[in-house]
């Protein structure tokens, strides 16, 4: 600890903090005045004191010299100074964890919590407990029985919190004092009422009924305690929520009545209880909000930052319901506590007008550099959640950003600002020169490799493509010279696509390259080197496969495959089109803000659910030789909810078979199913060549069953089928405490829903993140065109999302979005098809009465492109 | 985000000097800043983000703290983002007016330094486990029952010792003088 005489210390004076240069050893050398007789109460309270704030300040106790202390400090019970005393209940707490033989003391506790000394009783019994164990427990019981029911306040008080505490430790015992506790909860002690109320609670919380009444009773006899006010209110939304009880529960009526309360902590618990209720209306919001509202312009730094933030919150989803707010707001936006100001910018920002935004911003950049990064962050996502709603506003939020990016500021901060710029480059194609340049601005002077990266990705991604290309090779030129590897390979790589995609730029873009391959870095260095050879070719195919859109594999995938080949070497060369493709990226992005969750966990890279599938199937022998898998369905429930089986089916595709594989629960706690499979009866040409039983499925663990079917061969278009499908086993009844089964069984059956296998469930997602390059690449030789009508189809947004899930492709070049206003789009969707051909779809679409689609469909392989298209009329 | 129904409203409770030293703290929830490093991290953070305006409450790390200061005395109650936050400030009110009481309104470094044993007492009448045992400060007074240390007697002593000391160096200097 500081003991330390320091600079500071010896200018201000060592005299101004008694304990500064407090030694352990030196303490607990004075504590041997605590053997000393008579008793020097003054002396021994001061080395007590000492003790506790060595204690407090971190200082390590070793356990012997703790016990010897603690031993000679039950001495000092023989003193009646009250002063002393207290402190000695508090060095028994303090060391209850550190000392020995901490239960020495029980008996003189025992002896105060029953004493004539009201002042000893109350703290004896909260130090007993700290030092009791579930074994001693039975032997103050009942001592404990009485002190809950003890007329004076503080001794019942105490008992109970110690009871609680002991809830963790001892339940069952604690359980038996139900009656004192509830005995004690019609205490006039308000603090009693409260204690009573919560270990109430905390015995009874999963008996839903005996929790219901106990409100009931309470609600109606009316405790006095704010606190247990909000207990309650916190007890009746929780049991709200579970019963998903409506808003003309009597519940909720409590609730309500409790925005009425004299108590605002009452008012403000029962409005926030409302405004995190689920499935809340506008009308059921409106008089918590009106009480928010009015909290605003408190006195109270606390009350009105609980309004603004629960308001705050509220405008999440429902921002209509807070423009009456608005005023109210506006005065808080120049609220002393940043804190409070920023949340009602932000709030305003979501709830008020497009007209006032320019001047919010204006307001908000006058003291971001005072508030702390969380509620920065918290700006830059308001600001996010902004420019989806008002794209006009994009070159004043871009303005304001690249402000903020110039600051000083954390990891996290700097990662909100990057993603909400690039977000707004893809959402507005006009900010996305000026966007790139604040980005192009800040890696010149950027810490952090991943956010460096990341724009480098992205200029090589967009930059080529914009009117002036050539002012990005210097930005990204100067990373290759001042960077980190990381950087540099990045750098590479954006540069190569400059390259390929601009004729003119080619050649400077080949002398830099050829610098880069002298390079000290072994990724710089092959990368170039990699990229000059292609670029080399001139050959627009080449640029599209492997600089554009690179590897769709799955990385894992890859490596065990490679790893296969070199264990069985063969004549054949490694066919790239055996290695499982990587799962879609998920694109859409969560949007949603969370304005105090400040979750700082590292994004784990999470083991594709495609591997783990490959893997479990691949277990088993009658799965062998079927090739890599090449997709996995999401799950497709067979089964209503809440029946006596659960089943739900996935549907993994490989090159010429298909696996569905059953997950079964059993819900029936009476019930041992076993020989468990689902047969399966195809209304097309489909074989099914082998059912993989489960062998027993007990109650509620699931289990899973396969059945194997060979995809029709003669006729490669038949992609879509039904099956009928029936679940068989053998019961055998059991009992239901048990699990015991009988010996006896007899078959029964079981039928399922149909199970549809469409086109999606042959098709992969892949991203081209260049579908231009990509559409070329592939050539027309297989091109097929077709014009369809979608005469149920009202509006473009529809058309597409219908398409996108009915292909089961993915859309590239953010295609998926109709802009508003629009009647005509074009949707690039890019797949690879079962056998690795890959596919690309681009529809165009125009809406009139229906919407007309013009498909064109371009493929490796004809056959692809006649399935594609049968399917879609 | 629904909160839990509990008794335990306070997760930290701690006072610090005018250079952000701790004077006191207490932590009750045991995940929260399990090791002592991890709590004078987050003290220091805390000061660094409070000392300067009296803002009175502040959200950081994740955690609602309200805050009061009195010449150079910081007094912090900390809480979770969810709690209610005029519980936490009902807690800090109490502490605050208690402190205040039990020193006669001398709510300073030294005058509290010098009656530690009380504030330990007040404090553990106020908050056990993280509960809030306690909200009126007359009530918590009244179960301390703390005489404030009479401090001129203390100041005498240390005056004579200074005194003591002071005619030493003066020999010692006039010795090396000659």
């Amino acid at each position: 600890m500081i003991k330390k005489f320091d600079k500071k210390d010896e200018e201000s004076g060592s005299g101004s903090n008694p304990f500064q240069h407090l030694e352990k050893s030196a303490v607990l050398q004075e504590a041997r005045i605590f053997n000393e007789t008579p008793i020097n109460p003054r002396r021994c309270l001061h080395i007590l004191t000492k003790i506790i704030y060595l204690l407090n300040q971190g200082e390590h106790f070793g356990t012997t010299e703790a016990t010897e202390a603690f031993f000679a400090m039950t001495r000092l019970f023989q003193s009646n100074d009250q002063t002393l005393r207290r402190m000695c209940y508090l060095t028994i707490k303090e060391m209850a964890n550190i000392s020995e033989d901490v239960i020495i003391v029980t008996s003189s506790l025992t002896k105060d919590m029953t004493g004539k000394e009201d002042v000893y009783r109350g703290p004896a019994i909260r130090a007993l407990c700290r030092i009791t164990d579930t074994t001693m427990l039975q032997a103050i019981e009942r001592y404990m029985k009485q002190a809950i029911v003890d007329k004076v306040p503080s001794v019942s008080s105490s008992a109970l919190v110690s009871s609680l505490h002991m809830v963790k430790m001892s339940f069952d015992v604690v359980k038996r004092w139900v009656n004192e506790a509830q005995e004690a909860a019609s205490s006039d002690n308000i603090m009693v009422q409260y204690h009573a109320l919560g270990l109430l609670y905390h015995l009874r919380k999963n008996d839903r009924l005996a929790v219901t009444k106990m409100l009931n009773k309470f609600t109606k006899s009316g405790l006095k305690s704010p606190f247990a006010y909000c207990m309650m209110i916190r007890i009746a939304s929780k049991l709200l929520e579970e019963t998903e009880g409506g808003h003309d529960s009597p519940l909720f009526d409590f609730i309500e009545s409790c925005l009425r309360n004299k108590h605002e902590m009452v008012v403000y618990e029962a409005a926030s209880a409302i405004v995190h209720m689920p499935k809340c209306t506008a009308r059921e919001l409106a008089p918590a909000v009106s009480v928010l509202q009015l909290f605003c312009s408190s006195p109270k730094a606390a009350l009105r930052y609980a309004a603004v933030r629960t308001l705050n919150k509220v405008a999440m989803k429902h921002p209509s319901a807070v423009t009456a707010c608005n005023l109210d707001l506006e005065n808080l936006i120049t609220d002393s506590n940043r804190s409070i100001a920023t949340l009602a910018i932000t709030t305003l920002l979501k709830t008020g007008s497009e007209s006032s935004v320019d001047r919010l911003m204006k307001q908000i950049s006058s003291f971001v550099s005072e508030i702390s990064d969380e509620f920065k962050v918290v700006v830059v996502q308001a600001i996010s959640a902004l420019c989806q709603k008002y794209p006009r506003k994009h070159s004043v939020m871009m303005n304001f950003l690249s402000n903020m990016l110039r600051d000083d500021g954390g990891f996290e901060y700097k990662r909100a600002i990057v993603d909400c710029i690039i977000s707004i480059i893809e959402e507005n194609p006009e900010s996305k020169e000026t966007g790139l340049a604040h980005l192009c601005e800040f890696i010149e002077d950027c810490e952090h490799t991943v956010l460096a990266t990341k724009i480098l990705h992205m200029l090589g991604k967009e930059g080529p493509r914009t009117p002036t290309p050539s002012k990005y090779i210097r930005f990204i030129f100067n990373r290759v010279v001042l960077e980190s590897e990381a950087v540099r390979a990045a750098a590479v790589s954006a540069l190569a696509k400059f390259g390929a995609q601009n004729d003119d730029l080619l050649p400077s873009v080949l002398v830099l390259m050829q610098r880069c391959m002298m390079d000290s870095d072994d990724e710089v260095r092959d990368r170039a080197t990699f990229y000059m050879n292609v670029l080399q070719q001139k050959q627009k195919a080449l640029n599209a496969a492997y600089i554009f859109n690179g590897l769709s594999v799955s990385v894992p995938g890859l490596e065990k495959s490679l790893h296969q080949y070199t264990l069985e070497p063969s004549e054949k060369p490694f066919d790239m089109k055996t290695v499982p493709l990587a799962t879609a990226p998920i694109t859409e992005q969560k949007t949603e803000i969370a304005p105090m969750a400040t979750s700082k966990l590292p994004e784990k890279l999470a083991p594709a659910r495609q591997d783990i599938y490959q893997e479990q199937l691949a277990a088993i022998p009658e799965f062998k030789g079927l090739g890599p898998l090449f997709k996995s369905s999401e799950p497709v429930q067979l089964t209503e909810a809440e029946t006596e089986y659960v089943v739900r089916c996935i549907k993994h595709t490989f090159a010429n078979h298909m696996i569905f594989q059953f997950d079964c629960t059993n819900t029936l706690n009476d019930q041992l199913l076993q020989r468990v499979q689902v047969q399966m009866e195809p209304s097309e040409s489909y074989e099914v060549l082998h059912y993989v039983p489960a062998p027993s499925l007990h109650y509620s663990q699931p289990n899973s069953c396969y059945s194997l079917v060979r995809l029709p061969e003669d006729d490669p278009t038949a992609v879509s089928c039904t099956f009928s499908c029936t679940m068989k086993y053998l019961v055998r009844d059991c009992d239901p405490n048990t699990g015991e089964p009988d010996d006896d069984g007899y078959d029964d059956e079981y039928v399922l829903e149909d199970l549809e296998v469409t086109v999606a469930d042959h098709i992969q997602k892949v991203l081209k993140p260049n579908f231009g390059a990509a559409w070329e690449e592939i050539g027309d030789e297989f091109e097929k065109e077709e014009t369809f009508a979608l005469a149920t189809v009202r509006t473009l947004d529809e058309a597409v999302n219908n398409i996108i899930s009915f292909l089961g492709m993915q859309p590239c070049e953010r295609s998926d979005k109709v802009p508003e206003n629009k009647n005509s789009h074009v949707l690039f969707l890019a797949g690879v098809f079962r056998g690795g051909h890959d596919v690309l779809v681009r529809a165009r679409l125009a809406l009139a009465d229906g919407v007309t689609m013009q498909v064109t469909v371009r493929s490796t392989d004809e056959n692809v492109v006649d399935v594609i298209l049968a399917s879609v009329g | 985000l629904c909160l839990e129904p509990s008794l335990y409203t306070v997760k930290a409770v701690f006072i610090l000097d005018n250079d952000g030293n701790r004077l006191l703290s207490k932590y009750y929830d045991p995940e929260l800043y399990p090791s002592m490093k991890e709590q004078k991290n987050f003290e220091l953070n805390v000061f660094n983000k409070t000392h300067k305006a009296d803002n009175e409450i502040a959200f950081l790390e994740g955690m609602t703290i309200v805050y009061k200061s009195s010449i150079d005395l910081f007094f912090y109650v900390v809480g979770s983002a969810q709690e209610n936050e005029l519980m936490l400030m009902a807690v800090l009110n109490c502490l605050f007016e208690s402190v205040s009481q039990m020193l006669r309104k001398n709510v300073e470094k030294r005058t509290l330094l010098d009656n530690m044993d009380g504030v330990f007492l007040v404090v553990d009448e106020i908050i056990d486990g993280g509960v809030i045992l306690e909200s009126d400060p007359q009530q918590v007074i009244e179960k301390v029952n703390y005489r404030v240390r009479d401090c001129v007697e203390e100041q005498i002593s240390l005056c004579n010792e200074l005194t003591v000391q002071l005619s030493d160096v003066t020999k010692v200097l006039q010795v090396s003088s000659f």
